[in-house]
């Protein structure tokens, strides 16, 4: 689909170029939003471990469940396991095979899918509220009794093999994984594809090992939403899954120090963009500087109203999409940049992006620039609770970080308070290009010379 | 002030029943100006949703001029007679709110998701570009030069890019409207002057031409008052004569190849035309729900047959319309195959597997409690699109643009309950007998 706006979901946040204001006047004002009310979250633990959110929302008659599990491990082995078990855990039940779960599922008006990350194996779904009941039923029995059958397991393994040699051809991915690898070293985040020779030589027994070890409810956090009571929905889980069990598992360990170092290309020869991406550290959404550093991210290219967009998208016409952000994992945060241009700007491009990460490191953004951001970052935050689909996926992500619901009411308030000075100091950590590391995706043999006289480029 | 809405009784989805659905109270009017008007109040979180969706898209555009629609409507966000350049997201932004524009075969849309003090800024906004946009040779040129930006990311610098939405329709269609690149040609995108946009705007972009939607935390009334203080006063100008684009369906198969030089595995793509879907709404939904049947979820029979028997594909996905949504586009419009092979499998192998698959739907019907278990899943995922303000925006915007029928967006759960298994399995046997229209892709990067 051709957009305006190549993030049309969830668009980062975003600033304006010095004084951008509203013509006053002409335009009608905004008032205030009374803010909803806060959601009712009832939370349990079950003696198991599990935890259970559950809200009462009736603006349709659905349910939204969110179960996420711990699953932070070390090794390629453990990472190539944890993407076959993501893509088989629904294949076999003791009650019922593949086809038989989805053909459950569907009826249900259902739905269920499954993914898994560095920190956690994820199961999302949904289905008609009346349906509550046999939905935690089918995921009780893959929870408690997968069966992970021998040629669905080989099936799959030689899916994710063909999936990843496919993902390996986007530049964008290509992108992703040389920035992880440059941001987190020898640590198990620093891959986000599994190595597709260790996937292909995952057995059966490997994945049931894990399974068993792994999916546990000791840590893990059950979200849901809908038009469902507390009182029925906690009845439903403990009769569900009060009989599944576990240990708890170790969290990653700690992030190592970021490294600095050269500018990185990865050669595509013949490519028509160069992917442009930096990287750095971050503050964890709990710290007491997080608000402050949100806005400085959001002002420098977190929404489509930063200075980064102005500049090298409506000024210069170098890309469609520039944009940051600050991504938290369970174990640290990182800053990071993106930008795909033209092969031929990718010098210009590069040292527009380090004069807007300058200009804000070293001088405080203008108030409207502050209120533009602030007010966005508060907006956002409220439309995406306002569905059911949405409170639940943000109450799961709040619970996983260990945050409570009141983070929809305290947030807001804590960016109520942030200064232009705040953000000045909060840019002067997360934005400042000596603190970053560059990757570069594109034509090495075009863009080497002007890449190279803005810093020292890695050896190919 | 309408603010209590009562969705449908949560039915089971046991075999047999009605299908929950959605009551949204919908008020449509109509300014002296020609402008349709949708208000649809619903306060259950203090959001609102505005768009404006307009009776033009690529399908439209003038032949020498690919892309333009798509060009034009990055324009829009260019400023306008209160509103200064690249001004219009920050507006929006400011006040706490998403925004974005996007372009379709039939149709140009526009919108805002915004904390519900915010509407009356939002309906200026929209009125205000609606009135007078304000484009210059430079705002020209900088948005030549991003489109140019957007068509590299998504299309020349990936491997897949544009496949199939740019590259089927040449194969499948004959006439210019529908078979040309709607992204555009590059040399064609640069020639786009001003009194192009003007042309374009003053053709196509007459109030009478377009519908404004408002979903939401909204006082009706107060909504009204305002629609009428912003849009009111914009001069109606005449209203283009609908352009019909009909072709026949081919009788005999129609076969292309392209090489993807990025593409790391072959990929296929098959076109099958599909009843109009305004003339002919009901027979239009068992093609719905035949693509569900076929490739929605494990349980489905390309799914089961493609992915977790042959293992020929990686995945397969079927759809009706260009961009996947059934509803927003008018006669033609293909029901697309689309399948990403496996390294080992070939393209004829794979059609061989889903014409015996689509004839033994033909022949032998749906398993028992396949159309209901269907139908529970497309009714579900209607709710949950319509439990977002803005989801329920656009689907209402849709209906009433293309059948005066915004209503649908509360009434296509009842409307799809009756369609029978004898109509799905004639949908399949219709896909058998027309002529199909394949693009084999193949892999220039394959390892």
């Amino acid at each position: 689909m051709s957009s305006t706006n190549p993030t049309p979901a969830r668009p980062p946040a975003a600033a304006t170029t010095a004084g951008a204001a509203p013509a006053v006047g002409v335009l009608p004002a905004v008032r205030p939003t009374e803010p909803a009310e806060l959601p009712a979250v009832t939370d349990r633990t079950l003696d198991n471990g599990l935890r259970v959110l559950v809200v009462e929302r009736s603006s349709v008659p659905l349910v939204e469940v969110r179960l996420r599990i711990p699953f932070a491990g070390l090794g390629a082995d453990h990472h190539a396991r944890a993407e076959v078990l993501a893509e088989t855990l629904f294949t076999g039940s003791p009650r019922l095979d593949r086809v038989g779960l989805a053909t459950e599922v569907q009826r249900l008006g259902g739905a269920l899918s499954t993914g898994v990350d560095n920190d956690r194996l994820a199961v999302v779904g949904s289905a008609f509220a009346v349906n509550l009941e046999p939905l935690l039923e089918i995921m009780a029995d893959v929870l408690l009794g997968a069966t992970y059958p021998d040629d669905e397991v080989a099936g799959e393994r030689e899916r994710i093999v063909e999936d990843t040699a496919v993902a390996r051809s986007q530049p964008t991915v290509i992108a992703r994984e040389a920035l992880l690898a440059r941001l987190f070293g020898d640590h198990p985040y620093a891959t986000g594809i599994a190595d597709p020779d260790i996937v292909g030589a995952v057995q059966p027994g490997h994945v049931r090992a894990l399974h068993a070890e792994r999916v546990s409810p000791a840590g893990a956090i059950l979200t849901l939403v809908g038009d469902i009571t507390p009182e029925r929905a906690l009845a439903a889980v403990s009769a569900a899954l009060g009989g599944w069990s576990g240990q708890a598992a170790r969290p990653a360990p700690p992030l190592p120090p970021l490294g600095l170092g050269p500018i990185i290309i990865v050669d595509r020869p013949g490519a028509v963009q160069t992917n442009i991406r930096l990287g750095g550290a971050a503050l964890a959404r709990s710290a007491p500087g997080a608000p402050a550093q949100r806005l400085a991210s959001t002002i420098f290219g977190g929404y489509f109203s930063s200075r980064l967009v102005d500049n090298i998208r409506e000024d210069k016409g170098y890309t469609y999409s520039p944009r940051s952000s600050i991504d938290h994992y369970q174990v640290g945060s990182r800053f990071t940049v993106a930008a795909d241009v033209a092969t031929e700007v990718t010098g210009p491009a590069l040292v527009e992006i380090r004069y807007e990460l300058g200009r804000l490191a070293v001088l405080a953004p203008s108030q409207a620039e502050l209120d533009a951001a602030r007010q966005y970052a508060v907006g956002t935050l409220a439309l995406g609770s306002a569905t059911a689909a949405g409170l639940a996926s943000t109450l799961s992500a709040l619970a996983g970080a260990g945050l409570g619901v009141e983070y929809l009411r305290d947030h807001p308030r804590a960016l109520a308070e942030v200064t232009v000075d705040d953000v000045q100091a909060a840019a002067a950590e997360l934005l400042a290009p000596t603190g970053l590391v560059t990757v570069l995706v594109g034509d090495r043999a075009k863009i080497l010379r002007a890449v190279g006289s803005l810093g020292p480029v890695a050896e190919s | 002030m309408s603010s209590s809405r009562e969705p449908g009784p949560a039915g089971s989805a046991a075999v047999g029943s009605a299908l929950p659905a959605s009551s949204y109270p919908i008020e449509r009017t109509r300014l002296d100006n020609g402008l349709r008007v949708l208000l649809a109040p619903d306060r259950t979180a203090p959001v609102v949703a505005v768009s404006v969706h307009y009776d033009v898209g690529f399908r439209s555009e003038p032949e020498g001029r690919t892309g333009f629609a798509h060009l034009f409507e990055h324009l829009m966000f260019q400023g306008s007679a209160n509103v200064g350049k690249a001004e219009h997201p920050k507006h929006v932004q400011a006040a706490g709110g998403i925004f974005n524009g996007s372009t379709h075969p039939d149709h140009t849309d526009y919108f805002e998701l915004l904390p519900s003090g915010a509407l009356e800024l939002a309906l200026f906004l929209e009125a205000d570009r609606m009135r007078a946009p304000k484009i210059t040779r430079q705002n020209l040129d900088n948005q030549i030069a991003v489109v140019q930006e957007e068509i590299r990311v998504n299309v020349l610098n990936r491997p897949y890019g544009g496949f199939p939405w740019i590259k089927l329709p040449p194969v499948a269609f004959d006439t210019f409207p529908n078979a040309h690149n709607g992204y555009g040609d590059f040399s064609e995108l640069a020639a786009a002057s001003l009194e192009d946009a003007e042309d374009f705007f003053d053709k196509y972009y007459a109030p009478g031409n377009a519908v404004l939607t408002v979903a939401g935390d909204i006082d009706p009334a107060e909504t009204s008052a305002f629609i009428e203080r912003y849009f009111g006063d914009i001069p109606a100008r005449a209203v283009p004569p609908r352009a019909g684009f009909t072709e026949p369906v081919p009788t005999a198969e129609r076969r292309a190849t392209i090489t993807d030089p990025l593409a790391p595995r072959a990929a296929l793509a098959v076109g099958y035309r599909v009843p109009d879907p305004i003339a002919d709404l009901h027979g239009f939904l068992a093609y719905y729900l035949l693509t569900e049947v076929l490739s929605d979820g494990d349980a489905s029979r390309l799914e089961r047959r493609l992915v977790q028997k042959d293992r020929s594909v990686l995945g397969i996905s079927t759809y009706l319309g260009t961009f996947g949504n059934p509803f927003e586009q008018r006669d033609p419009l293909l029901l697309t195959l689309d399948a990403r092979q496996s390294e080992d499998a070939s393209a004829d192998a794979v059609l061989a597997a889903v014409d015996e698959e689509l004839s033994r739907l033909a022949n032998d019907g749906l398993a028992a409690g396949e159309l209901e278990r269907v139908q529970a899943r497309v009714g579900s995922a209607l709710l949950r699109e319509a439990d977002d303000a803005l989801g329920r925006a656009m689907a209402m915007a849709v209906h009433e643009l293309h059948r005066g029928r915004p209503e649908l967006v509360n009434e296509l759960p009842a409307e799809l309950s009756t369609v029978t298994e004898a109509a799905i399995a004639a949908a399949a046997g219709s896909l058998l007998t027309q002529g199909r229209s394949v693009l084999e892709l193949h892999a220039g990067a394959a390892s």
